[in-house]
């Protein structure tokens, strides 16, 4: 019953996915969550246990959603290529410049290694994150 | 890897299809080079320190990205949604692209620089009496990049590569274009927060 009102709420011509959306946007909160504590704290020193918990739980939950997005079948991966290979492009950019600032800000050591390991989730959820968005309504191509 | 900035032949939805074809680039090439000035202009502000130039950025950029969020979301967004089908997607093919590249630009500019700027005045210390202003304004912006970030530029690219389809659906582009509108509004609502929190801090 449930499937069948979810399915009703589709616009003709999509169909029901796992929720690699919704995973992205939990990764991308969990990092910006621990952003926030990080800055926070800033330019004292900060405790890394939160940190660190939000990082391996943004880490988990892009693994898992990696999964997800491999398991679906009929896609059409060329287009989910295409846009996460220039996101990441330009969101490899946006990374780089921001580890520039932390390097900048003489960050160093394990907090360093911790925000640089933050910025690498981000850099890889929002491509993964956007090609899903726009692979999801294409047709799927001949090799899925 | 193809180009997602390659032209393309676009077709109207079943509704429009006495519109001509029209030829239109995902991502506008031509502004590319803008983007690249305001970049490397905004690392050189920072590099250097300049206080004239990280304010000039952080308060261009900051007027301009809550000017825009507040005028889609609550000016143009209504106007949208009274407009027809084919008047919207006449519309989105035109709006849709710059925005892809005015945005990111603009909150780039904004945060890369606002948070330059506070350092610099001393206002990320914990001693500092801003300082529990700015930890609001970084959960303010923290809610409003997830949201820019997980639903409206997706529902932004989207509603692109929907559009370049040779029959596009006129179903799916609305849903996504009142993701994107709606997504806007909220986002431009929380800019009056953050206004709000600005101001406070600037006047000490």
């Amino acid at each position: 019953m449930e499937a069948h009102q979810a399915q009703a709420q589709l616009v003709p011509g999509d169909r029901e996915l796992p929720p690699v959306q919704q995973i992205s946007i939990a990764v991308l909160a969990l990092i910006v969550i621990g952003g926030i504590y990080t800055a926070s704290h800033l330019p004292r020193h900060v405790p890394q246990g939160p940190t660190i918990a939000l990082l391996i739980a943004a880490v988990l939950l892009l693994a898992a959603n990696g999964v997800l997005l491999s398991r679906i079948e009929q896609f059409n991966w060329r287009v989910f290529r295409q846009v996460a290979g220039w996101v990441l492009l330009a969101y490899a950019v946006i990374a780089g410049m921001l580890e520039y600032v932390f390097i900048y800000d003489h960050t160093r050591g394990t907090q360093l290694l911790i925000l640089t390991l933050m910025l690498a989730v981000f850099a890889v959820n929002i491509p993964l994150l956007l090609g899903f968005s726009v692979a999801r309504f294409q047709a799927p191509d001949a090799s899925s | 890897m193809a180009s997602i900035a390659e032209p393309v032949q676009v077709q109207a939805p079943p509704a429009a299809r006495a519109q001509p074809l029209r030829d239109f680039q995902i991502v506008p090439l031509a502004g590319l080079p803008i983007v690249a000035v305001v970049i490397v202009g905004m690392i050189v502000a920072i590099a250097t320190n300049s206080l004239w130039a990280l304010d000039f950025y952080h308060i261009v950029g900051g007027g301009l990205w809550t000017g825009i969020d507040l005028f889609l979301g609550l000016v143009l967004g209504p106007i949208m949604g009274s407009m027809s089908i084919p008047a919207r997607v006449e519309f989105s093919t035109r709006l849709m692209p710059k925005m892809l590249l005015i945005m990111p630009t603009l909150v780039t500019m904004t945060l890369g620089a606002g948070f330059q700027l506070a350092r610099s005045l001393g206002n990320l210390s914990a001693n500092s009496p801003q300082h529990s202003w700015l930890v609001a304004s970084y959960i303010v912006v923290g809610v409003m990049a997830t949201i820019a970030i997980g639903l409206l530029e997706p529902a932004n690219i989207a509603v692109l590569f929907e559009l370049r389809k040779p029959q596009p659906n006129g179903a799916r582009i609305e849903r996504l274009m009142k993701v994107f509108i709606y997504t806007a509004g909220i986002t431009g609502l929380m800019q009056v927060a953050t206004l709000v929190i600005m101001t406070h801090i600037a006047a000490g």
